[in-house]
Formats: C-alpha cells, sequence, structure tokens
C-alpha cells in the first residue's frame, strides 16, 4: 500500500465525466473562434497576442470596477445628495476632514463622526479575534483531519459545508438559534441556568459575531492548510522517528516550518476577508446592541445608501480610506506569494 | 490484521497521526474522534434544526422550550357545530382531566363541550387548559409564500443568471489567466498588481458608483445588469494563473513547434489541463451568483426579470420578520446548495485542496 | 440530442429574460409595491378588473421587499430609473421625483376636497397645488393592550385621559403578578416616539420653522423611555439590540401574549385579527396623555405618480380609477386600512371582518384622528421627517445600551440632524 493520493483519483474521474458532457459545444464553439484569431496573431504577432487574451477581461474588470472606483472617489470629493457627478458641489477635502475631525483618536466619542471610529475600532477587535482563532480552529482541524482516521473524506466535507452558504442564509440560521426563545437558551434553562439575551449584550454579540463568521468560513481556510500538510513528504517524519524525536518537537520542527507559507496565505486571507466583514453579522446583530458590532462596511452602506439622506460624499470618503487599508493588506499578500513562489 | 499493521507503520511516522496500530488507544485519538463528533454536530446541527423549524406552525415556533418535531393542535368534529373545535387538556376544578373542545372563548373563561357529550358545555378558566397536539407539518410555510409569486420565472432567472454568469465568468477569466500566465509582456506586473489590489473590494462599498454604470449602459432591468458586472472576477483571475503557472512549458514549446496558433495553445492544451481549477472556479461562481442579494436587489425592480433572493425575500414587508416563512424560504435556497455538495462534495473539497492557493 | 435542446431552450428564455419588458402593442404601467398584509392581493383584484375596462393598459405590480422601498427605488429615481407609480412612505423625502397629475385627471377639486390634508405631506416646500397621489392607508400610532392578561391580573385599564406614567405602573404590576417577560414594548422607530414626545410638550420645529429636536418636552419623554429600559419596563431585546435607525417591532411578542402593552399603531390591526384571532382579547386604547395633548402620529403609505413616468395621461386615468370613492372603499375596507379618504372618513368604510376587536381598534383609531396635535401633522409633512426620527431612535438606542449618556445623545441627535440636513441643502 504505498501513498495513497485521494485527491487525483477523484479529480481524473470526474474531469474525465466533465470532459465528455462539455466537450463537443466547446470544441465546436472554440474551434470556429480559431480562425479569427490566427488573422489577428499573423497580424500582431505573438509577441502582443497576451493583451489580445486580456482584454475582454480588463473591459469588463475596468467597467464595472475601475470606473466606478474612480466615480466614487469623484463622489469622496463633492457633496451633497445628488446623484449624478455634474450636479454635485465640489468641496476638495471637506469630507475627509470631517472624519478625521477628532479630539482624541482613542476615543470615539470625541469625533465628529463618533460611528465612523467607532466602526474602526470595533473591526479592529473583530479582526484580531477571528482572524486569530480562525487561523488556530482550521490548522487544529486540519491537523486532525491529517491523521489516519476513518471516513476522513465526510469529515473534511463536513466542515468544508458551510463555506457554500450564502451570509445571509448563516446568520439567519444561527439568529434562530440564539433568540430569547432560541434552542440554544433552551439548553441553558434545561441545565439549570438563568436564560441569555444574547444580542443585548455587547461581549455575547461580538462573541457571536466572531463565533458565527468562523463556522462559516473554517473549512475553506481547513482545506488550504490541509493541502500544504499533505504535501510534506512523509520520509522527513520517518527520518525524525528514527531519531526518536519527540512528537511536539516535530510539530515545531518539521511541520510548522514546512507548513508556514499555507499559513501565511490562510492568515493573509482571512485578515481581508475580515477587515471586510459585512452581511453576515449585518442580518445578524443589525450592528447592536448600540454600536457595539457595527463594523466599518456597514456605517459605509448605512451612510451612503441606508439613510434618508444617501450622503454618497461621506460614504465614498470611508471607502476609500478603507480601500487604501486592503490595498496595502493585499499588498502584503503579494509579496508574502512572490516569497513563496520564489521559495 | 497483517494489512493494517503495515499501513500503519507506514503512516506512524507522520506528526501527530495515526493511532497505533492494534495497541490501546492513544489519548490523541480519543480527542480525535471526540473533536469530529462535535465538529459534525456544529456544522450540521444549525442547519438541521433550521429545516425542522420550517415545518412549525407560527404557535409551534413560538413555543419554549422549542419541541423538536413540528406539532399542531388535534382539531375534532363535534355534532352540532359545523367547524371542527381544537381539542385541549383540561384539569377540572376536582382535579380530575378530561378531554374537551373549545366551543369560544370569552375573556378569561373558556367555553367547551365534551366531544363525546356535545348536549352540555362547560365553563373552563383558559389557564386550565392545555391543548393536544399531535405531529403535524406546517405545508402552508412553503406553500403559501410560494404561490403568492410567479416562483418558476424566478427559478428560471436565478439560473439564466447563474448559468450565463458562470460561463461568461469561466471564459474570460481563464483567457485572462493564460494571458498573465504563459507569457512574459510589458504591464504584466502591471496588471498582476491590479488584479491582487483589487482582489478583495466588496461591492458594498461601490454600490452607487457601479449602479451609476449601469444604468448609463441602459442595462438597468435587465439580467445582463446582474450577470456582467460581477464577470470579471479577480479571484478567478488569480486561481487560475497561480494553477496554470504549474504545467509544463514544454507542452507549450512543443505546440508551438507544431505551428499551433496560441489560441489553439489555450483551448487545446491549457484549459484540458487546467480543468480541475476551472471547476472549483466554476463552483465558487455558480455558489456567489445563486447567493447574490444586495446588488440584484438594487439594479432588478421588475418581477419578470426578479432572481430567486429577490423573489423569496419579497413578502417581508415594513412590519415584521414572519420567522415561520423567513425559515422556510431559506430552506428553499438552501435546496440547490445541498444538492450541489452531496453530488460534487468530494470533488470540491478535493479539488480546492490541490489547487487552493499554490 | 437531449442535450442540445436543453441548451436552446437555456439560451432562448435567456435571451427572452434579457430582453424584457419590450415589444409589447399595448401601454405598460409598472407599480413598485410592497406588502404588509393583503393589500397587494386586494389590489391586484382591482387592477384586474381595470384591465377588463381597458384592454389597451396592463399594469404590472412589482412587489419588492420593503427594505428595496427605503434604499433602492430614491437611488433608482435620481438616475431617472423609476417605474410609474410606487407605494411609498418617505412621502416627502422622495417628493422631488413625484408627477403632478392635475392636467390628467378629470377632476382635481375632487381630489381636493377628499385627500386635501394628505396631500401637502407629498408637496415640495413651497408647493400648494401638486397632486400627486393618495394615501393606500392612513396609520395612526397608539397602543395596544392584552386585555386578557389584565382581567387576568385583576389590573384595572387606566381609563381617558391616563398618562403614560399610569399605564407603565399598570403594564408593570400586570407582568409581574403574571410572571410576563415584557410590561410594556415600544417599536424601534422614532415616528412612534413622536407622538408621545408631543404630548409631553415638544415642539419639534423653532420659531422659523426650522427642525428643533431637541427640547424640554422631547427631554422629558426620553428620559422616561430611557429610565423604563433600565427597570426593566421596556425590554432592551428591541431597542437596544440593533444599531442606527433600523426598525424593530414587537408584533410578533405581543401576539404571543408576551407584552401587556404594545405601543405600534393601527397597520396592525389586520395581522392581529389573523395571527391572534380570539386568542385573548387585544384591545386599541387611545394615545396616553401627556401635559399638552393626548396625541399620536398620523402617517402612512402613498401610492404617488412618478416623473419618470412615459405615459401620464395613462398614469392619471388609472389614478382617476383607483381613488374612486367606490374603489377606495372595496379597498379599505378588505385591508382593514384607515380610509386616507375624507369623504369615506365621515361615511364611514364596511370592513371586511366579524372580529368584534379589529372592528374596536378600527374604531379607536379613527376616533383618534381629530384629536392628532397640529404638530404632529406640521411633523409628518416637513420633507426631512425622517432625519429627524432616525436621529432620535438611533442616537436614543445608544443611550439606552450605555454607550452615550442622554445628555451626548441630545447633542448627537442636534448634531445629526443639522449635518444630514446641511449636505442636502449643500446643492440647493
Amino acid at each position: 500500500m504505498a501513498h495513497r493520493t485521494p485527491v487525483e483519483s477523484d479529480e481524473i474521474r470526474f474531469g474525465e465525466r466533465l470532459n465528455a458532457i462539455a466537450a463537443w459545444p466547446v470544441r465546436i464553439l472554440f474551434g470556429l473562434l480559431d480562425a479569427p484569431f490566427r488573422a489577428i496573431q499573423r497580424l500582431i504577432g505573438i509577441g502582443r497576442m497576451p493583451y489580445i487574451f486580456l482584454i475582454p477581461n480588463l473591459a469588463f474588470f475596468g467597467l464595472f470596477v475601475i470606473v466606478p472606483l474612480i466615480i466614487n472617489f469623484a463622489f469622496s470629493v463633492t457633496g451633497g445628495d445628488e446623484l449624478f457627478l455634474e450636479d454635485r458641489v465640489y468641496v476638495g477635502g471637506e469630507q475627509y476632514s470631517y472624519l478625521a475631525d477628532c479630539d482624541n483618536f482613542l476615543d470615539p466619542q470625541s469625533c465628529r463622526e463618533d460611528r465612523f471610529w467607532r466602526g474602526i475600532y470595533n473591526t479592529c477587535i473583530f479582526v484580531f479575534f477571528q482572524v486569530t482563532f480562525m487561523v488556530l480552529f482550521s490548522l487544529i482541524t486540519a491537523l486532525i483531519l491529517n491523521r489516519e482516521i476513518r471516513g476522513r473524506g465526510f469529515f473534511r466535507a463536513a466542515f468544508f459545508f458551510p463555506v457554500l452558504l450564502s451570509p445571509v442564509v448563516v446568520a439567519l440560521i444561527w439568529k434562530w438559534i440564539l433568540l430569547r426563545d432560541g434552542v440554544l437558551n433552551a439548553g441553558l434553562t434545561s441545565l439549570g441556568f438563568e436564560r441569555i439575551l444574547f444580542f443585548v449584550d455587547p461581549n455575547w454579540s461580538m462573541f457571536w459575531a466572531i463565533f458565527v463568521s468562523i463556522w462559516a468560513h473554517m473549512g475553506f481556510y481547513t482545506l488550504i492548510l490541509l493541502a500544504g500538510l499533505q504535501a510534506i513528504p512523509p520520509d522527513l517524519y520517518e527520518a525524525a522517528e528514527m531519531d526518536g524525536t519527540k512528537r511536539e518537537r516535530v510539530f515545531w520542527r518539521i511541520t510548522l516550518p514546512l507548513l508556514w507559507p499555507n499559513l501565511l496565505v490562510v492568515i493573509v486571507l482571512a485578515l481581508i476577508k475580515a477587515v471586510q466583514i459585512f452581511d453576515e453579522v449585518f442580518v445578524l446583530t443589525g450592528g447592536g446592541p448600540g454600536t457595539a458590532t457595527q463594523f466599518i462596511v456597514q456605517y459605509i452602506y448605512t451612510t451612503g445608501f441606508a439613510n434618508q439622506v444617501q450622503n454618497f460624499g461621506l460614504a465614498a470618503a470611508a471607502s476609500v480610506v478603507l480601500g487604501v487599508v486592503l490595498f496595502v493588506l493585499t499588498l502584503v499578500q503579494l509579496a508574502v506569494t512572490r516569497r513563496k513562489e520564489d521559495a | 490484521m497483517a494489512d493494517a499493521q503495515t499501513v500503519s507503520t507506514g503512516r506512524l511516522s507522520q506528526m501527530l497521526t495515526a493511532r497505533r496500530g492494534g495497541k490501546s488507544w492513544h489519548w490523541t485519538d480519543v480527542f480525535t474522534y471526540a473533536y469530529l463528533a462535535f465538529g459534525v454536530c456544529l456544522m450540521f446541527g444549525p442547519v438541521i434544526w433550521l429545516a425542522l423549524s420550517s415545518f412549525k406552525t407560527p404557535a409551534g415556533l413560538q413555543e419554549f422550550p422549542p419541541t423538536l418535531l413540528p406539532l399542531g393542535q388535534i382539531e375534532v368534529e363535534v355534532e352540532g357545530y359545523e367547524e371542527a373545535l381544537p381539542l385541549f387538556r383540561v384539569t377540572m376544578e376536582d382535579g380530575s382531566v378530561r378531554e374537551l373542545a373549545q366551543v369560544r372563548r370569552i375573556g378569561i373563561i373558556a367555553q367547551m363541550v365534551d366531544p363525546a357529550d356535545p348536549g352540555t358545555s362547560l365553563r373552563v378558566p383558559i389557564d386550565a387548559r392545555e391543548p393536544i397536539r399531535e405531529f403535524r407539518v406546517a405545508w402552508e410555510n412553503y406553500t403559501n409564500p410560494l404561490e403568492r409569486f410567479n416562483f418558476v420565472t424566478y427559478l428560471n432567472n436565478s439560473v439564466i443568471v447563474t448559468v450565463v454568469a458562470t460561463l461568461v465568468t469561466l471564459l474570460i477569466n481563464s483567457m485572462a489567466a493564460f494571458g498573465l500566465a504563459i507569457y512574459e509582456f510589458r504591464g504584466r506586473n502591471a496588471v498582476m498588481l491590479f488584479v491582487i489590489g483589487t482582489l478583495m473590494i466588496p461591492i458594498t462599498i461601490i454600490l452607487v458608483p457601479a449602479y451609476l454604470v449601469v444604468t448609463q449602459l441602459n442595462m438597468v432591468n435587465t439580467l445582463w445588469a446582474v450577470i456582467l458586472p460581477g464577470a470579471a472576477t479577480p479571484t478567478g483571475v488569480f486561481l487560475l494563473r497561480q494553477y496554470m503557472l504549474t504545467l509544463p512549458r514544454d507542452l507549450i514549446e512543443a505546440a508551438r513547434m507544431d505551428k499551433a496558433s496560441e489560441w489553439a495553445i489555450y483551448w487545446r492544451i491549457v484549459l484540458p489541463l487546467s480543468l480541475p481549477a476551472i471547476a472549483v472556479l466554476a463552483i465558487f461562481s455558480v455558489m456567489w451568483r445563486w447567493n447574490d442579494f444586495l446588488w440584484p436587489l438594487v439594479v432588478l425592480n421588475r418581477s419578470e426579470v426578479y432572481t430567486l433572493q429577490i423573489g423569496l425575500n419579497a413578502f417581508q414587508g415594513e412590519l415584521d420578520v414572519q420567522w415561520h416563512y423567513v425559515l422556510a424560504m431559506t430552506v428553499v435556497t438552501l435546496i440547490p446548495v445541498a444538492l450541489v455538495f452531496a453530488f460534487l462534495q468530494r470533488f470540491i473539497t478535493t479539488g480546492i485542496a490541490s489547487t487552493g492557493m499554490k | 440530442m437531449k442535450m442540445r435542446l436543453c441548451r436552446a431552450l437555456i439560451f432562448g428564455t435567456a435571451a427572452l429574460g434579457l430582453m424584457a419588458g419590450s415589444a409589447l402593442a399595448e401601454t405598460e404601467l409598472r407599480i413598485t409595491w410592497y406588502n404588509d398584509g393583503n393589500e397587494g392581493e386586494v389590489m391586484r383584484g382591482i387592477l384586474d378588473r381595470y384591465e377588463e375596462a381597458n384592454p389597451e393598459v396592463k399594469v404590472v405590480l412589482d412587489v419588492v421587499p420593503y427594505k428595496a422601498i427605503l434604499e433602492s427605488l430614491p437611488v433608482q429615481l435620481a438616475a431617472g430609473e423609476g417605474p410609474d407609480m410606487a407605494r411609498v412612505t418617505d412621502l416627502g423625502g422622495l417628493s422631488e421625483h413625484y408627477l403632478d397629475l392635475t392636467p390628467y385627471i378629470s377632476d382635481p377639486s375632487y381630489w381636493e376636497s377628499n385627500f386635501g390634508p394628505f396631500l401637502k405631506w407629498k408637496r415640495q416646500p413651497g408647493d400648494d397645488k401638486a397632486i400627486s397621489g393618495f394615501m393606500t392607508q392612513l396609520t395612526v400610532t397608539g397602543p395596544y393592550v392584552n386585555k386578557t392578561l389584565f382581567e387576568q391580573a385583576g389590573v384595572a385599564l387606566p381609563g381617558e385621559g391616563a398618562t403614560w406614567d399610569d399605564w407603565a405602573a399598570a403594564s408593570r404590576e400586570v407582568a409581574q403578578k403574571l410572571d410576563i417577560p415584557i410590561p410594556m414594548a415600544w417599536d424601534r422607530s422614532g415616528h412612534r416616539v413622536a407622538g408621545p414626545a408631543i404630548s409631553m410638550g415638544a415642539k419639534m420645529f423653532d420659531e422659523n420653522g426650522e427642525p428643533a429636536l431637541v427640547d424640554d418636552g422631547l427631554k422629558a419623554m426620553a428620559a422616561k423611555l430611557h429610565e423604563w429600559h433600565q427597570d426593566g419596563t421596556m425590554p432592551k431585546e428591541l431597542w437596544g439590540s440593533v444599531s442606527g435607525s433600523q426598525y424593530l417591532g414587537a408584533n410578533e411578542d405581543f401576539a404571543n401574549a408576551n407584552v401587556a402593552m404594545y405601543m405600534s399603531g393601527s397597520w396592525q390591526i389586520p395581522q392581529f385579527a389573523d395571527k391572534i384571532g380570539d386568542a385573548f382579547d387585544w384591545w386599541a386604547v387611545p394615545a396616553p396623555c401627556g401635559p399638552e395633548a393626548c396625541t399620536g402620529m398620523p402617517g402612512g403609505a402613498a401610492l404617488v405618480a412618478l416623473n419618470t413616468s412615459e405615459h401620464p395621461e395613462e398614469v392619471g386615468k388609472l389614478m382617476d380609477y383607483l381613488s374612486s370613492e367606490d374603489v377606495l372603499n372595496e379597498f379599505y375596507g378588505k385591508t382593514l386600512f384607515i380610509p386616507g379618504h375624507l369623504g369615506l372618513a365621515a361615511s364611514g368604510v364596511e370592513f371586511d371582518t366579524d372580529d368584534p376587536r379589529a372592528k374596536h381598534a378600527l374604531e379607536t383609531f379613527a376616533a383618534a384622528v381629530p384629536s392628532i396635535s397640529p404638530t404632529a401633522f406640521d411633523l409628518q409633512g416637513y420633507v426631512n421627517n425622517r432625519v429627524m426620527f432616525n436621529a432620535l431612535i438611533s442616537r436614543l438606542g445608544e443611550a439606552i445600551v450605555g454607550e452615550l449618556t442622554l445628555e451626548e445623545a441630545y447633542d448627537r441627535m442636534s448634531q445629526d440632524i443639522e449635518q444630514q440636513i446641511a449636505e442636502k441643502q449643500r446643492d440647493g
């Protein structure tokens, strides 16, 4: 019994089936496109062909992401409640300075736009705990799934299942459990505890916001880590065992260093996802109690969209700030993947 | 046994790995299975609870502590009364317990009859009675909202959006990924930086500007407004490119020697080899599109172009959350996801593990 | 072969779906609508008859979640992509997008005499002529009590002229005796607070007619609400759970007899009649009093014509039909809505219910209309009233959970209103 590769056998079988179904219409379609592309290639030369392949994607991307981003920036330097840019009043950096109008940046209460700053602080707290525990539990789960266990496929699937649910559904499922008359409170009272009104207590609300988002996304990160674990050559462990190295030591000396690239990817991805948390928590806690779980994206959504005076300018300014933060984070990710590619 | 032995010695060496074959359980084995059992309950339990709850009547939903199975009050036909009457278990003043049907309630007194003796009516304080229930499924949680709107149209729109959008996404993303993975060209790094830089911009923060673009293109109230804006996903380009980078270059060089066009290299060589990654993107794309809510809500406001997610939420009025409908409709949107999961789960999980951010 | 057919079907329907709404010989009118109860079905029935009598016109009711009326519709209107008509609740805020129907309706004087006071709510400041729609329902805010619980506890309902304190004390007593979890609940909505605040003497506007939310009257009511949340009279689950101005109602809890007194409004009647039935006696009671008044807030939803319509003539004709006395009598009667038609209000609508509780509630709320304070009417007619309601409820909510002190909350309310109105007026 050699080293089993469950991955490939499944993959190939499915790939063949998919091929069989999709092959001929695809073949005809792509075959028809062959002549025009050949003509283009003759016209511009092989060296410029990559641009041709990039054009469709970049066109859509430019139209629906880049242009809105530019409009968004234009919104952030204008004021009023008009939708079309030409009707809006240029105000320069006024929206930004309004956001930054604070006596003390550590105390949201001293800021003109206190909710923006509370959103930032709440997001920081959320990101710190969510990412820490997300990585921790994904790692534990991946390590356990990497053991020789019965029904590994089933367990792997079970942990992955919630990844496929929409954020709204995830939040509704848990809200239904956590309500005053929900099943969790029924459990508590039957054990002799008092009922807990989870969404009235700021700490509980934050706890459940973190818990539910980990519940929903952990499976994805677990799989990435599991792939990393399975890629570690078994002979390393065999050698360590020959030397009589202790398990803990093996973990710190072999597993963790070799898993590190995957772990870094998981950390950065989880970080970026956590910064832009919105729908799940919005449906679950509504950002409450008070503003205890109101995060930065919810602030932007409410200010620019859900309020009666849709304050596009202020919301846009806040989103530009968020965008810069996200961009820095993704640059970090770029550096990480680069290092990984080099390694 | 011998076989098991070899397996376990082969694997024993893996870090925190197998139980020591044949010998007594190590504490880590106990921990492993306890963790897994707990994990499975935690992952599936809430969803199963949701599904069970969705079959309860509004009254059943409000019960505390909640019952596991959906129950409904028994109604009995009583001679002399046109409509069926609800049945109660009543503690009489003398302490005896009788099963009585309620005729009407006035204030805090209920007027009741014994179904066996419909002639005499009894007056009972309302807190002395308790409804008698049996297992009953509240199908009306499903049928009522589904009857209220054109379910088939919405389903059709959702399917069109999901299928067309996924096809468009796969085509243009794979082309772009091909361009970025196979060629060295000027501006490649700039494009990659762009792709990665926008990898994580949530649509929520550019909702209004994106809507402006869509109106200028005259796409409001067409399904294109939902299909196209999300098609050029940076995530997809990134995922496919990373996979294509791992393909052997000599295949491509050999094809070029054979005078294959670049387009042919793309669709005859690189695409088939990238199928696992493409399939993963396809699954994600289907999930994103199927679950999309906020954006369709903004760009679609005519009922003939509604997607299922909007249609199912249309019964949510100004007033309240009607949990019995919300739960039932959540289950309806869950069904396709559950089906995809049931049939493809092995492939999804292994596929992601093999392509996952190499 | 099967695959091909399937594919052809999918793409065929795709093409159809993508080109939706073109190539129709008849005139098509679109109404964006939301539902709280059965009003969509009733309206559909009326529209079917209209279509039968006018075969060249087709009217489509696009039912959306209420969220879309509040959030998406304003953006669509601003972008010029709106429908022909819509059922809206932010009457003043959207008024710049309304169509003045005067040239298109047969008898403007009928509108003036029957919808007069409510037409004002839909006009832009400075306009005193435009006719843009009618109220699909008039609402009045006010409390309901669970009379059965009061009887079981042996607590008498406070009578005419009772204050909010009297009612709070009575509700607490009922809850305590019967072990009911929630003595008193209010909808989480600034609109609900406005009536009682006016009763306590809040003026809402300064002498120049500019909004001035925070005054002694408002503070008196806000302080009471704050205290009731601290002493357990009101549950924190409503006001102290979500953030900002999000709406939450206690109707489910009230319907399940978990609440002794529930401050909401007339629009709950059809739902309660349906849901509670005769499980207990739910009773609408007159608005409790303060030193200045005993008032609720008027409000409601209106069906308005929009200036994005390309068929103003047909819209006018349809509006004529829908606003006629017979049709409205049927509509209000079947939906159990308080009529927003003065003639019908005077003659009385034949409500389609045998439920004595529903009848009593409809009578109570209809009788409350004349006693509504003029300040409440002015506030309802003020264009930016939702800015005031939202600032009120969101900051009061933050004070109730302890993020702000009451004094800080008052400052923030004024600041929120000032900032939002300034932003709106920046471009005139």
